[in-house]
């Protein structure tokens, strides 16, 4: 074990124990079915079913928006009336529905029972209409169940949700099986790809040290895990799902997160660290990734560098991705929002943030955005129910959403991730003109 | 528990959004979950409205629930009230504030604002969207405009001589389909009559203005789903008469001129005389022969759907082989319709049903919503969007109504676009096999997706059909899916020399041919269908 390059703890200068203005208020976000949307797409044998409102299957149908143009994986079973009046008995109806719904698509071969926040307040058991129905359509499906209501969930959380339900279902190793890495988060396939790429290069892989992406994009494939697992997230909203896999012995390896080429360098390096690869190969193999996103990242630095950028809470990426566009692009941090803070997770990108940054957790929308107009900022990264009206107020700004639909992690993607936020201020340059 | 894909409509406490979107001064705080906000993208996206809806939700989360949900409400309803000063305000609950059971109504009471306040019941479980829009509109209306009613069994003055008509428009709100240039149409036509507007509600209008509806003569309802019960209470407590006729296409355009001409107690003539609308002589001139009896299937909100029918039927020549709607409320206006082109109305908001019926009747052409679009876009049937609900795109920059004689003139244009042109139906009706300019390339002006021949053996779509009794449970939709991958249901099977018969009748009426010559076969007991039984089928059904 030769330590390399070793992560600074930088909390006399960075964030690691700055004050978060803590808000409670109206809330602008997203409940945590929306990740259904990526997460159907994912894992490509599986059926996401809400058990929920007309609300919960209108709030899909408008976030998927086009693509429903797909025959898409998922589905509301709506409650009515009948099933609240007790009617109609609730795991009658959902059994009913589930058979109708697998004879359509027999090709499913994990069914996810989504709660939300009817399901919720009714107290509908779905975790043991999911075990019940489990016993009735193994072996070919397997029925899981997880959370993903508002009152419960914010957004990307629903992932958080849906990975945490999957991890009992995992493959357990034995204490003396070999080390091996686990990347735990829906990333794009050909993100992917790449890491695959590098970590195979640096000497993991095969019998020796196997890496394993999670959530699989096949249900029937899954990774095993146990003591000798270590893993790294790749997204910062996993706070569950970490905790059920410490659960059964792994060990999260501390890193920033993969976004931007410092982020990316030291979450590799957390890897190469853990597992024993010596300095010259780290530097080796990373180098052409490295340069290649360092070169490309200099010509959006013209166009960021010194400029304002404001956060509206939405994902749990911002502060990964502030830490970005403060250090790497030389943007100015006015106010960086998020909708939940996981102060272990977040330790080492706290530290990399810029000293006296401002941080906010929760929000009160209307203060927030009395906050955001006497700033003035130069963009403003924010959700679909505030662009346009900001936009029409004048201001400058970069839908959120964006962020959790595109390939932005890793070297490669670097400079897609800095122009996604160069390229408002480009065309409201252009249009100008 | 109802297994939905897609829904129709949102819930009602969306339709609720919609009215105090289109309003002005008007506020409406929302109990309601953490994510409920999303029906903000609904207008700030959808409708790229400029402004953030006039909705503060309480957003309360699982450990409020512990707590006082009811005083997170009342803090939400008074900073709401001290922010944006509304001069009236709207409260209510969302589906699973309905659970709760928080009493907005009564907590507002006790906060005592010096604003109306009205309370919404939107019985989320039962009811939809517009229902949720009619019902919001109905009890503004009531609460601002009922202080003004006059007194029970007073007459009302007449028209001061000289004084020119005054009616009301009703109907149009926020997230409607074409509500904006279908307005605009309207107002051209009543002024053009010599008809004056007092209010349009609730499109733009104020608290003030809805408490003056009643100083107009007669009403205009546009759109009967979310204003024929303010419409009618209107008549009750002001007697105003209404208008019923719903100016979709040129000839219900004439007849919207008489019967409001009417009410007014104007002359109509002059402005019939010079009525400008293109589409009857385009429909008229001779390259719109080939339209004649082209099979349609017409679904969407009831007003939509009727009117749709009408034109395509009467002004068009189209044949309607089916109609429906998902307005339940409506459902006795869509059968009355069904019955004039005998057909039996469908009033269904089950996607996978109305999925299952269009491709039973394999039409040529589908007049539908969105959700059509992607029936049609799998079953590779030419479609058009006549009612909502609708995406981003049929909220266009460009005037595009529905309603009136320039109405009648987009509907020409946008139903025609995505038929083949008639000389292109000819040639591949007479020659086939031809490599750019065959079936299964999307119509020529379309472009785009227009695929290569497909050189496989023609017996695959039979076997295929075969062993996959439900062949259209497929999850590849990416490919508008061939017709003759649809199941063999019939009990006769076809003869290779048969089925290749078949495939030389033109694509857009060949499902209809297989399913005609398969019943043919079913009542005359012909065990295998031959070229022979193919040809005496076309003769039997073309009597």
């Amino acid at each position: 074990m030769s330590a390399v390059i070793p992560i600074r703890a930088e909390s006399a200068s960075g964030c690691g124990d700055a004050p978060v203005l803590k808000e409670r208020g109206q809330r602008e976000v997203f409940c945590g079915l929306t990740g259904i949307i990526w997460l159907h797409r994912k894992i490509q044998d599986a059926f996401f079913l809400v058990v929920g409102s007309r609300t919960c299957a209108h709030l899909i149908q408008s976030a998927a928006g086009v693509m429903i143009f797909a025959e898409p994986r998922f589905a509301t079973a709506i409650i009515d009336e009948r099933d609240l009046a007790g009617l109609a008995d609730c795991n009658d109806e959902l059994d009913r529905v589930v058979t109708r719904l697998l004879e359509r698509r027999p090709e499913i071969k994990l069914l996810f029972l989504v709660g939300s926040c009817p399901s919720e307040v009714i107290k509908l058991d779905l975790s043991r209409a999911a075990s019940r129905l489990s016993g009735r359509v193994a072996p070919g499906v397997r029925v899981l169940n997880y959370s993903g209501s508002g009152i419960e969930t914010t957004f990307t959380q629903g992932e958080d949700a849906c990975l945490a339900s999957l991890v009992p279902s995992l493959p357990v190793t034995s204490a003396d099986a070999p080390a091996s890495l686990l990347i735990v988060g829906a990333l794009a396939d050909v993100v992917e790809d790449q890491f695959s790429r590098l970590f195979s290069a640096l000497g993991f892989g095969g019998a020796n040290a196997p890496v394993r992406f999670f959530p699989p994009r096949h249900a029937t494939d899954l990774p095993a895990v146990g003591p000798n697992t270590k893993f790294l997230l790749a997204q910062p909203f996993l706070a569950d799902t970490a905790r059920a896999l410490e659960s059964l012995g792994a060990q999260r390896l501390p890193a920033p997160f993969p976004l931007g080429v410092e982020g990316t360098t030291q979450w590799l390096q957390a890897a190469a660290t853990a597992f024993g690869i010596d300095a010259a190969t780290f530097d080796r193999v990373i180098a052409p990734g490295r340069d290649r996103a360092t070169a490309a990242l200099r010509r959006h630095k013209a166009q960021l560098a010194g400029k304002r950028i404001f956060f509206f809470p939405d994902s749990q990426l911002e502060i990964p991705i502030a830490r970005f566009l403060a250090r790497e692009l030389d943007m100015q941090l006015v106010e960086v929002g998020t909708p939940y803070m996981h102060r272990q997770h977040l330790a080492e990108e706290l530290a990399l943030l810029p000293a006296g940054t401002s941080l906010s957790e929760g929000q009160h929308v209307d203060n927030q955005l009395d906050r955001c107009r006497s700033a003035q900022p130069d963009i403003v990264v924010c959700g679909l129910g505030l662009a346009n009206p900001l936009e029409a107020e004048g201001m400058t700004t970069k839908w959120a959403i964006e962020l959790v639909f595109t390939p932005i992690h890793g070297y490669e993607q670097a400079a897609d991730l800095a122009e996604l936020f160069a390229r408002p201020l480009v065309r409201r340059m252009k249009l100008v003109a | 528990m109802q297994l939905t894909l897609w829904t129709y409509e949102g819930p009602p406490h969306v339709g609720a959004m919609r009215i105090a979107t289109a309003l002005k001064d008007v506020h409406y705080v929302l109990h309601a979950p953490q994510g409920d906000t999303y029906a903000d993208l609904l207008f700030t996206m959808i409708e790229r409205l400029p402004k953030r809806p006039p909705v503060t939700y309480t957003t309360f989360q699982a450990r409020d629930l512990g707590g006082d949900t009811a005083e997170l409400f009342k803090t939400a309803a008074r900073e709401a009230y001290e922010r944006f000063q509304p001069k009236a305000m709207m409260v209510g609950a969302s589906c699973t504030a309905e659970l709760i059971q928080d009493d907005p109504g009564g907590l507002c009471k006790a906060l005592n604002l010096p604003v109306p306040v009205v309370a919404l019941e939107l019985p989320s479980y039962q009811r939809k969207e517009n229902w949720g829009a009619s019902e919001t509109f109905y009890q503004m209306v009531r609460a601002l405009a009922g202080p003004n009613a006059p007194a029970p069994g007073a007459t009302k003055p007449g028209r001061a001589a000289g004084a020119r008509p005054r009616c009301n428009i009703l109907g149009p709100a926020a997230l409607g389909f074409r509500h904006r240039d279908d307005l605009r149409e309207i107002s051209d036509l009543l002024t053009k009559l010599g008809i004056d507007i007092n209010v349009v509600a609730p499109l733009g209008a104020t608290a003030d203005d809805l408490s003056r509806l009643g100083d107009a003569e007669f009403n205009v309802v546009l759109y009967p789903e979310i204003a024929s019960l303010t419409a009618s209470w209107l008549t009750r407590t002001f007697g105003q008469p209404a208008t019923k006729t719903i100016p979709i296409g040129a000839g219900a355009t004439r007849e919207f001129i008489k019967e409001v001409a009417q009410l007014a107690d104007i002359d109509p003539s002059g402005v019939l005389a010079d009525a400008d609308s293109r589409s009857p002589w385009y429909a008229k001139s001779v390259d719109s022969t080939y339209l004649t009896n082209k099979r349609v299937f017409v679904f969407g909100d009831a007003t939509h759907a009727v009117a749709a029918a009408r034109v395509a039927s009467q002004e068009l020549g189209f044949q309607v082989v089916g109609i429906g709607t998902y307005s339940r409320e409506f459902a006795r206006e869509v059968r009355e319709a069904a019955k004039l082109y005998g057909v039996e109305a469908l009033i269904c908001d089950d996607y996978l049903e109305i999925e299952a019926k269009v491709a039973e009747l394999q039409p040529e052409l589908v007049l539908g919503t969105q959700m059509e679009r992607h029936i049609a876009k799998r079953l590779g049937i030419p479609c058009a969007v006549i009612s909502a609900p609708v995406h981003v795109q049929d909220f266009p920059a460009r005037y595009s109504p529905q309603m009136g004689f320039e109405g009648a003139n987009v509907l020409f244009d946008t139903w025609v676009h995505p038929l083949m042109m008639g000389l292109e139906e000819h040639l591949i009706g007479m020659f086939r096999g031809d490599a750019e300019f065959h079936e299964d390339a999307a119509p020529s002006h379309l472009g785009g997706h227009g695929s290569a021949a497909k050189s496989k053996p023609e017996t695959t779509a039979t076997a295929v059909a075969a062993v996959v009794p439900d062949a259209d449970v497929t999850a590849d939709s990416s490919a508008p899916q061939a017709l003759e991958a649809e199941p063999v249901t019939g009990p006769a099977s076809w003869a290779p020399d048969a089925e290749k018969e078949l495939k030389k009748i033109p694509f857009f009426v060949r499902g209809k041919a297989r399913r005609n010559t398969e019943q043919y076969a079913l009542e005359h007991r012909v065990p295998v269908i031959t070229v022979e039984t193919l040809y005496d089928a076309k003769a039997h059904f073309s009597r």
